[in-house]
């Protein structure tokens, strides 16, 4: 309860604003550590999170009641095996899935090559080439992510599954790199890897996928098990890439405020050692041990939400001025908010590091006796 | 007002035991201004560190006000020094980012006097050491006399039962010392126990009392006709 009244009574704030205020390098010096920690922190996952919301606004020419589901490693023992297993999802799942639940109007397994990791497909036209990433494709992904086909094109078709034709459909920037620009694209032949592919039609390109870019080529999924002989294994990873991101960013800006932190805690640790004598006269002069300690972990404590404060409103007017020079530009960056769980979470870590830190000089600034206090020059 | 009995305090420096205080019987009553005098090193301000609580004594007994002082931890010491004792010290140790006003207020802060009223009584303690109109002044911009008086408001404000300076005027000429002394006598006047540390000659007779210490034992224990400081001012 004495300790509740203490830190509430107007006094103790007045004492603590005193020593705040009138060594105001030190308070600069020491504010500054922490302000870069927590606008760096703020920044880092406001952009992330813009760049995720990015990613979903792109995402809106796909399906809302539609869902991605890829394979990766086990987390928990199941039937004996042990964890950490490779799962990869086969072509007949879809169908299992089909069957059992009803509910599923279309499904559409996917492969690709060189959307992420591998290498992207070296293709050739003539004496113009490139190297592109090469989607294997059921004609119902039309129906989950709407599929823009240029005029006197088409999409991938029945009959390609069925045959598994070597035909494809090609990106608008594909086109531009392999055709001359009075060239009509469709029924030409394109090598891709190798084998010729005729073009049936040019996409327009829309953001599906996080990955997905307008050189992308489509080709029927049956053609691309032909071709690459990996057909039964479909996404691995699909997304997960804006998480990761996010995920990155609260690691890199939480260490950062922890380095702010120990900036803070070692500046007060100086400041202790220069503050001997101006402690040891308070404790002449009836100080309790409690008090001095207390003095010292609340300026701490009060540095560090000062700092955190400022850094929160810098590193938002970063975020918005970020906004503003990304709007008419075609990169995934949207609404770069900070979340504001997020926001007193760092709160409460810097109160909580605020606290520990600063109860290592605290505790330096009792353990020695007055009288030597007082001795100090 | 303060008794102790057979005070007995030693040093260990390295292998070797130093005894600075080697049994002290010494009584001191209510309004008395006793001048402690000694060469260095003859333990005089080892007696008043422990006096004023700020060291411990390794036996012996200490009674302050009739209240037994033994068995202090950090927080006892620093509560019985904020009720019962004000401290002058030879370096001033003025806190040097708060004004005159506020370093006088200090000791109230830590009594949980109410700002408004530590204010109030600082100004008044200020007003009695002739510096009320400097009540702003950092003690940077006050000459020595001027913070030694700071000082001694600073002393003073908490009301204490015994004042004790350790060599008051050690840092000041022999006009601003005869200034600080005749501030000195006036609150002894008043009736308060003052104690002074000195080796000056001089400074020791313009108290009531005089205590010769040598080599932790008290050798001389007189009255002295007190010799008025204002006569040299």
């Amino acid at each position: 309860m004495n300790s509740i009244r203490f830190l509430f009574d107007k006094n103790t704030w007045q004492e603590i604003f005193g020593s705040i205020g009138k060594n105001k390098t030190r308070t600069i010096i020491t504010v500054i550590g922490v302000l870069w920690g927590i606008f760096i922190y703020i920044a880092l996952a406001g952009a992330a999170k813009g760049m995720d919301n990015g990613f979903e606004k792109n995402f809106e020419t796909v399906a809302k009641n539609s869902i991605w589901a890829w394979s990766q490693s086990t987390s928990i023992p199941y039937a004996g095996f042990k964890t950490g297993r490779t799962l990869r999802i086969k072509v007949k799942d879809a169908e299992v899935l089909k069957n059992r639940i009803p509910e599923i109007q279309y499904i559409a397994p996917v492969n690709t090559k060189g959307a992420f990791g591998g290498a992207s497909a070296l293709t050739v036209r003539g004496i113009k080439s490139n190297s592109y990433a090469v989607y294997g494709y059921f004609p119902e992904i039309a129906k989950i992510a709407t599929q823009k086909i240029y005029d006197n094109g088409r999409f991938i078709n029945d009959e390609d599954i069925a045959q598994a034709r070597k035909v494809c459909v090609i990106g608008e920037r594909t086109q531009q790199e392999l055709f001359d620009e009075d060239e009509d694209p469709i029924g030409a032949y394109i090598r891709v890897e190798n084998i010729y592919f005729q073009v049936v039609g040019v996409h327009k390109f829309t953001q599906t996928t996080p990955f997905g870019t307008d050189g992308d080529i489509f080709i029927p999924f049956t053609t691309f098990k032909k071709l690459y002989n990996t057909g039964d294994e479909i996404f691995n990873k699909i997304m997960g890439f804006a998480d990761g991101i996010t995920f990155l960013s609260l690691i890199v800006g939480v260490a950062t405020i922890l380095a702010g932190v120990i900036g803070i805690g070692n500046i007060l640790l100086i400041s202790v050692k220069e503050r001997t004598k101006e402690l040891g006269i308070r404790r002449a002069l009836g100080a309790t041990p409690r008090e001095v300690r207390s003095l010292i972990i609340l300026e701490s404590v009060f540095l560090t939400m000062i700092a955190g404060i400022v850094g929160i409103i810098l590193g938002a007017g970063v975020l918005s001025i970020i906004n503003n020079l990304t709007k008419d530009i075609n990169f995934p960056y949207t609404n770069p908010t900070v979340p504001i769980p997020f926001v007193l979470g760092a709160l409460a870590i810097m109160i909580i590091l605020g606290t520990l830190i600063g109860s290592i000089p605290a505790q330096r600034a009792v353990s020695i006796k007055p009288i030597d206090a007082l001795r100090e020059e | 007002m303060i008794e102790i009995k057979d005070l007995h305090k030693s040093y260990k420096m390295g292998s070797n035991v130093l005894h600075v205080l080697k049994g002290i019987d010494f009584t001191v009553e209510e309004g008395e201004l006793v001048a402690i005098m000694g060469s260095s090193g003859s333990g005089k301000s080892t007696l008043l560190n422990i006096l004023g609580m700020l060291d411990v004594a390794d036996s012996g007994e200490y009674t302050l006000d009739g209240v037994p002082i033994k068995n202090l931890n950090e927080t006892k010491a620093a509560n019985y020094r904020n009720k019962f004792l004000g401290f002058v010290f030879q370096s001033f140790n003025l806190i040097n980012y708060k004004s005159a006003m506020e370093n006088v207020a200090l000791p109230l802060y830590y009594q949980r006097v109410p700002r408004k009223e530590r204010q109030e009584r600082a100004l008044k303690y200020l007003e009695q050491v002739g510096l009320k109109e400097w009540a702003t002044h950092l003690p940077s911009e006050l000459s020595g006399g001027q913070n030694q008086r700071v000082a001694i408001a600073r002393a003073m404000a908490s009301e204490p039962k015994v004042l004790l300076a350790d060599e008051p005027t050690g840092a000041l000429d022999s006009t601003t010392s005869y200034e600080v002394m005749d501030l000195i006598q006036k609150i002894n006047d008043q009736g308060n126990t003052i104690l002074v540390v000195t080796h000056e000659d001089d400074i020791a007779h313009m108290c009531k009392r005089i205590v010769y210490l040598k080599d932790g034992v008290i050798v001389e224990d007189k009255k002295v006709k007190q010799v008025r400081a204002s006569e040299y001012v």
